[in-house]
Protein backbone atom coordinates (compact mmCIF):
# COMPACT_ATOMS: atom_id res chain seq x y z
CA UNK A 1 0.00 0.00 0.00
CA UNK A 2 1.30 3.54 -1.13
CA UNK A 3 1.08 6.48 0.97
CA UNK A 4 2.33 10.30 0.24
CA UNK A 5 3.02 12.54 3.42
CA UNK A 6 2.57 16.55 2.32
CA UNK A 7 5.37 18.62 3.42
CA UNK A 8 4.72 22.59 3.80
CA UNK A 9 7.29 25.02 5.13
CA UNK A 10 6.32 24.59 8.94
CA UNK A 11 5.19 20.99 8.89
CA UNK A 12 6.67 19.45 11.92
CA UNK A 13 5.07 16.29 12.14
CA UNK A 14 5.83 14.83 8.88
CA UNK A 15 8.70 12.56 9.57
CA UNK A 16 6.75 11.41 12.67
CA UNK A 17 3.48 10.76 10.43
CA UNK A 18 6.71 9.01 7.90
CA UNK A 19 8.07 6.66 10.65
CA UNK A 20 4.27 5.29 11.85
CA UNK A 21 2.93 4.74 8.34
CA UNK A 22 5.87 2.81 7.03
CA UNK A 23 6.54 0.83 10.55
CA UNK A 24 2.61 -0.98 9.20
CA UNK A 25 3.67 -1.34 6.44
CA UNK A 26 2.94 1.46 3.99
CA UNK A 27 5.28 2.45 1.24
CA UNK A 28 5.57 6.30 1.93
CA UNK A 29 6.84 8.98 0.25
CA UNK A 30 7.47 12.90 1.24
CA UNK A 31 5.82 15.12 -1.23
CA UNK A 32 7.19 18.48 -1.14
CA UNK A 33 4.69 21.40 -0.93
CA UNK A 34 5.56 23.07 -4.57
CA UNK A 35 5.18 19.55 -6.42
CA UNK A 36 2.61 19.68 -8.61
CA UNK A 37 1.85 15.96 -9.15
CA UNK A 38 1.29 13.35 -6.46
CA UNK A 39 2.66 10.13 -7.01
CA UNK A 40 0.37 7.12 -7.13
CA UNK A 41 -1.21 6.65 -3.92
CA UNK A 42 -3.80 4.77 -1.80
CA UNK A 43 -3.74 7.16 0.80
CA UNK A 44 -2.68 10.72 1.24
CA UNK A 45 -1.56 12.26 4.93
CA UNK A 46 -1.59 16.62 5.22
CA UNK A 47 0.80 15.81 8.66
CA UNK A 48 0.64 18.43 11.91
CA UNK A 49 2.82 21.38 12.09
CA UNK A 50 2.74 25.00 12.03
CA UNK A 51 2.33 25.60 7.78
CA UNK A 52 3.47 29.07 6.51
CA UNK A 53 4.01 30.05 10.43
CA UNK A 54 0.10 29.57 11.03
CA UNK A 55 0.25 33.15 9.04
CA UNK A 56 -3.35 34.90 8.07
CA UNK A 57 -5.69 31.69 9.48
CA UNK A 58 -4.18 28.51 10.07
CA UNK A 59 -3.87 26.13 7.14
CA UNK A 60 -4.99 28.98 5.11
CA UNK A 61 -1.59 29.17 3.07
CA UNK A 62 -0.86 26.12 2.40
CA UNK A 63 -4.76 25.09 1.05
CA UNK A 64 -3.62 27.41 -2.18
CA UNK A 65 0.34 25.53 -2.33
CA UNK A 66 0.83 23.58 -5.49
CA UNK A 67 0.37 20.30 -4.57
CA UNK A 68 -3.22 20.97 -2.97
CA UNK A 69 -4.97 21.65 -6.53
CA UNK A 70 -3.82 17.55 -6.78
CA UNK A 71 -4.72 16.55 -3.42
CA UNK A 72 -8.39 18.28 -3.64
CA UNK A 73 -8.67 16.42 -6.97
CA UNK A 74 -7.47 12.94 -5.58
CA UNK A 75 -10.12 13.79 -3.01
CA UNK A 76 -12.83 14.61 -5.41
CA UNK A 77 -11.94 11.23 -7.22
CA UNK A 78 -12.30 9.17 -3.88
CA UNK A 79 -8.92 8.95 -2.75
CA UNK A 80 -8.55 8.55 0.58
CA UNK A 81 -6.58 12.29 2.21
CA UNK A 82 -6.36 12.33 6.07
CA UNK A 83 -5.32 15.29 7.71
CA UNK A 84 -4.05 15.67 11.37
CA UNK A 85 -3.80 18.68 13.38
CA UNK A 86 -2.39 21.46 10.82
CA UNK A 87 -3.39 18.90 8.47
CA UNK A 88 -7.19 19.36 9.75
CA UNK A 89 -6.54 23.01 9.67
CA UNK A 90 -5.76 22.87 5.92
CA UNK A 91 -8.51 20.75 5.01
CA UNK A 92 -10.91 22.91 6.21
CA UNK A 93 -9.42 25.80 4.67
CA UNK A 94 -9.77 23.46 1.50
CA UNK A 95 -13.43 23.37 1.77
CA UNK A 96 -12.81 19.39 1.69
CA UNK A 97 -14.34 19.03 4.72
CA UNK A 98 -16.91 21.22 6.54
CA UNK A 99 -16.29 23.80 9.72
CA UNK A 100 -14.15 25.93 11.00
CA UNK A 101 -10.85 25.41 14.00
CA UNK A 102 -10.97 28.21 15.60
CA UNK A 103 -8.57 29.34 18.67
CA UNK A 104 -8.99 27.07 21.61
CA UNK A 105 -11.29 28.40 23.59
CA UNK A 106 -9.37 28.98 27.12
CA UNK A 107 -6.48 30.64 25.04
CA UNK A 108 -4.05 28.60 26.04
CA UNK A 109 -2.18 25.73 23.55
CA UNK A 110 -2.69 22.30 25.05
CA UNK A 111 -0.72 19.69 24.51
CA UNK A 112 -1.58 16.61 26.40
CA UNK A 113 -2.85 12.30 25.89
CA UNK A 114 -7.12 12.64 25.79
CA UNK A 115 -9.47 9.95 24.99
CA UNK A 116 -11.25 9.96 22.19
CA UNK A 117 -14.91 8.36 21.04
CA UNK A 118 -14.93 6.28 17.53
CA UNK A 119 -17.96 4.48 17.15
CA UNK A 120 -18.55 5.92 13.42
CA UNK A 121 -17.34 2.97 11.79
CA UNK A 122 -19.02 2.95 8.43
CA UNK A 123 -16.01 4.27 6.48
CA UNK A 124 -12.41 2.83 5.34
CA UNK A 125 -10.95 4.75 8.48
CA UNK A 126 -12.30 3.22 11.16
CA UNK A 127 -13.84 0.18 9.74
CA UNK A 128 -13.07 -3.21 11.84
CA UNK A 129 -11.80 -1.31 14.38
CA UNK A 130 -12.76 -3.66 17.49
CA UNK A 131 -13.05 -0.79 20.34
CA UNK A 132 -14.57 2.23 20.83
CA UNK A 133 -12.45 4.53 23.04
CA UNK A 134 -8.85 5.94 22.40
CA UNK A 135 -5.93 7.26 23.67
CA UNK A 136 -4.10 10.09 21.41
CA UNK A 137 -2.40 13.21 21.66
CA UNK A 138 -3.42 16.42 21.14
CA UNK A 139 -0.85 19.31 20.84
CA UNK A 140 -2.72 22.66 19.14
CA UNK A 141 -3.61 26.29 19.47
CA UNK A 142 -6.51 26.41 17.05
CA UNK A 143 -8.75 23.04 17.52
CA UNK A 144 -11.73 24.94 18.39
CA UNK A 145 -14.10 23.17 16.12
CA UNK A 146 -16.63 25.15 14.65
CA UNK A 147 -19.49 25.56 11.95
CA UNK A 148 -22.83 26.77 11.22
CA UNK A 149 -26.20 25.97 12.36
CA UNK A 150 -27.18 24.82 9.26
CA UNK A 151 -23.83 22.92 8.48
CA UNK A 152 -24.09 20.93 11.77
CA UNK A 153 -27.32 20.00 10.96
CA UNK A 154 -25.86 18.37 7.61
CA UNK A 155 -23.07 16.63 9.23
CA UNK A 156 -25.27 15.33 11.89
CA UNK A 157 -27.59 14.33 9.35
CA UNK A 158 -25.03 12.97 7.15
CA UNK A 159 -22.87 10.85 9.98
CA UNK A 160 -20.02 13.12 9.36
CA UNK A 161 -18.97 13.26 12.69
CA UNK A 162 -15.67 10.81 13.06
CA UNK A 163 -14.10 11.76 16.85
CA UNK A 164 -15.62 12.91 20.22
CA UNK A 165 -13.37 14.12 22.94
CA UNK A 166 -14.47 11.94 25.81
CA UNK A 167 -13.35 10.69 29.30
CA UNK A 168 -11.97 7.14 29.89
CA UNK A 169 -15.92 5.97 29.78
CA UNK A 170 -16.45 7.36 26.47
CA UNK A 171 -18.60 9.97 28.13
CA UNK A 172 -18.71 12.97 25.85
CA UNK A 173 -19.72 16.00 28.31
CA UNK A 174 -18.65 19.32 27.87
CA UNK A 175 -15.87 18.77 30.82
CA UNK A 176 -13.75 16.49 28.65
CA UNK A 177 -13.95 18.97 26.06
CA UNK A 178 -10.55 20.34 26.08
CA UNK A 179 -10.82 22.86 23.52
CA UNK A 180 -14.32 24.22 23.40
CA UNK A 181 -15.34 22.13 20.00
CA UNK A 182 -18.90 22.44 19.44
CA UNK A 183 -20.52 19.05 20.67
CA UNK A 184 -17.04 18.02 21.39
CA UNK A 185 -16.05 17.17 17.63
CA UNK A 186 -12.50 15.69 17.47
CA UNK A 187 -12.76 14.70 14.01
CA UNK A 188 -15.20 15.14 10.84
CA UNK A 189 -15.29 13.56 7.51
CA UNK A 190 -16.58 14.83 3.96
CA UNK A 191 -20.01 13.26 2.76
CA UNK A 192 -18.44 10.77 1.08
CA UNK A 193 -16.28 9.77 4.28
CA UNK A 194 -13.10 9.30 2.09
CA UNK A 195 -11.54 12.31 3.46
CA UNK A 196 -11.08 12.44 7.33
CA UNK A 197 -9.60 15.58 9.29
CA UNK A 198 -8.84 15.33 12.91
CA UNK A 199 -6.96 17.02 15.74
CA UNK A 200 -5.44 13.89 17.70
CA UNK A 201 -2.30 12.62 16.57
CA UNK A 202 -2.42 8.60 16.10
CA UNK A 203 1.41 8.79 14.88
CA UNK A 204 2.10 9.67 18.34
CA UNK A 205 0.72 6.27 19.72
CA UNK A 206 2.63 4.16 18.35
CA UNK A 207 5.28 2.79 20.93
CA UNK A 208 4.78 1.30 24.32
CA UNK A 209 7.49 2.22 25.31
CA UNK A 210 7.07 6.08 24.89
CA UNK A 211 3.47 6.31 24.64
CA UNK A 212 0.93 4.12 24.22
CA UNK A 213 -0.03 2.10 21.44
CA UNK A 214 -3.44 3.13 20.78
CA UNK A 215 -2.09 4.78 17.31
CA UNK A 216 -0.60 1.16 16.37
CA UNK A 217 -3.98 -0.20 16.41
CA UNK A 218 -5.50 2.78 14.16
CA UNK A 219 -2.54 2.27 11.77
CA UNK A 220 -2.79 -1.90 11.51
CA UNK A 221 -6.55 -1.39 11.16
CA UNK A 222 -6.15 1.39 8.13
CA UNK A 223 -3.82 -0.49 6.04
CA UNK A 224 -5.78 -3.73 6.87
CA UNK A 225 -9.21 -1.91 5.28
CA UNK A 226 -7.25 -0.48 2.47
CA UNK A 227 -5.54 -3.89 1.27
CA UNK B 1 -3.97 52.22 -5.85
CA UNK B 2 -4.48 51.77 -2.32
CA UNK B 3 -7.72 49.26 -0.93
CA UNK B 4 -8.14 48.18 2.64
CA UNK B 5 -9.87 45.39 3.96
CA UNK B 6 -11.45 45.04 7.49
CA UNK B 7 -12.02 41.23 8.38
CA UNK B 8 -14.29 40.94 11.54
CA UNK B 9 -15.26 37.44 13.19
CA UNK B 10 -19.49 37.18 12.70
CA UNK B 11 -21.49 37.83 15.51
CA UNK B 12 -22.28 34.42 16.62
CA UNK B 13 -18.39 33.44 16.42
CA UNK B 14 -16.93 33.24 20.10
CA UNK B 15 -13.95 36.07 20.32
CA UNK B 16 -11.86 34.76 23.12
CA UNK B 17 -8.87 37.66 22.41
CA UNK B 18 -11.56 40.11 22.51
CA UNK B 19 -12.99 39.15 25.54
CA UNK B 20 -9.42 38.99 27.10
CA UNK B 21 -8.90 42.44 26.10
CA UNK B 22 -11.99 44.16 27.02
CA UNK B 23 -11.03 42.66 30.78
CA UNK B 24 -8.20 43.87 30.44
CA UNK B 25 -9.58 47.48 29.54
CA UNK B 26 -12.07 47.12 32.68
CA UNK B 27 -8.86 46.25 34.97
CA UNK B 28 -7.17 49.56 33.41
CA UNK B 29 -10.03 51.69 34.73
CA UNK B 30 -11.64 51.81 30.88
CA UNK B 31 -15.25 51.03 32.68
CA UNK B 32 -17.87 51.69 29.62
CA UNK B 33 -17.18 49.24 27.44
CA UNK B 34 -20.05 46.97 26.50
CA UNK B 35 -17.66 44.10 23.90
CA UNK B 36 -14.50 44.50 22.16
CA UNK B 37 -13.97 42.29 19.16
CA UNK B 38 -10.99 41.98 17.21
CA UNK B 39 -10.53 41.65 13.75
CA UNK B 40 -7.77 42.01 10.59
CA UNK B 41 -6.87 45.04 8.61
CA UNK B 42 -5.11 44.67 5.14
CA UNK B 43 -3.78 47.41 3.34
CA UNK B 44 -3.43 46.26 -0.66
CA UNK B 45 -1.60 48.46 -3.66
CA UNK B 46 -3.16 47.08 -6.28
CA UNK B 47 -1.91 48.03 -10.15
CA UNK B 48 -5.36 49.19 -10.87
CA UNK B 49 -6.20 52.55 -11.21
CA UNK B 50 -10.25 52.64 -11.45
CA UNK B 51 -11.63 52.24 -8.12
CA UNK B 52 -14.28 50.20 -9.03
CA UNK B 53 -12.07 47.64 -10.34
CA UNK B 54 -9.59 47.85 -7.53
CA UNK B 55 -12.17 47.20 -4.84
CA UNK B 56 -13.84 44.10 -7.18
CA UNK B 57 -9.89 42.36 -7.28
CA UNK B 58 -9.96 43.23 -3.43
CA UNK B 59 -13.20 41.68 -2.98
CA UNK B 60 -11.99 38.65 -4.57
CA UNK B 61 -9.02 37.78 -2.63
CA UNK B 62 -11.01 38.14 0.37
CA UNK B 63 -13.08 35.83 -0.86
CA UNK B 64 -10.65 33.27 -1.71
CA UNK B 65 -8.12 34.02 1.05
CA UNK B 66 -8.09 36.64 3.42
CA UNK B 67 -11.98 35.77 4.99
CA UNK B 68 -13.00 32.43 5.97
CA UNK B 69 -16.71 33.37 5.46
CA UNK B 70 -17.94 30.58 7.59
CA UNK B 71 -16.88 32.87 10.14
CA UNK B 72 -15.99 35.87 8.94
CA UNK B 73 -17.32 39.51 7.45
CA UNK B 74 -15.49 41.42 5.42
CA UNK B 75 -15.37 45.23 4.31
CA UNK B 76 -13.63 47.07 1.52
CA UNK B 77 -12.60 50.76 1.80
CA UNK B 78 -10.98 53.02 -1.04
CA UNK B 79 -7.96 54.20 1.23
CA UNK B 80 -6.23 56.01 -1.85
Amino acid sequence: MKSSVITFPGSNCDRDMDVALKKFGFKNKMVWHNDIELPKSDLVVLPGGFSYGDYLRCGSMASKSKIMQSVINFAKSGGLVMGVCNGFQILVETGLVPGVLLRNKYLEFICKNVFIKIDNKDNPYFKNLDKDIFEFHIAHNEGNYFCTKDQLKEIEDNNQVAIYYCNNQGKTEDEFNPNGSIKNIAGIFNKEKNVLGMMPHPERMIDQSLSGEDGSLFFKNLINNIK
Amino acid sequence: MKISAIITLKKDVLDPQGKVIHQTLDGMGFKDVNEVRQGKYFEIDVKENDPNKAKGMVEDMCKKLLANLVIENYKIIETQ
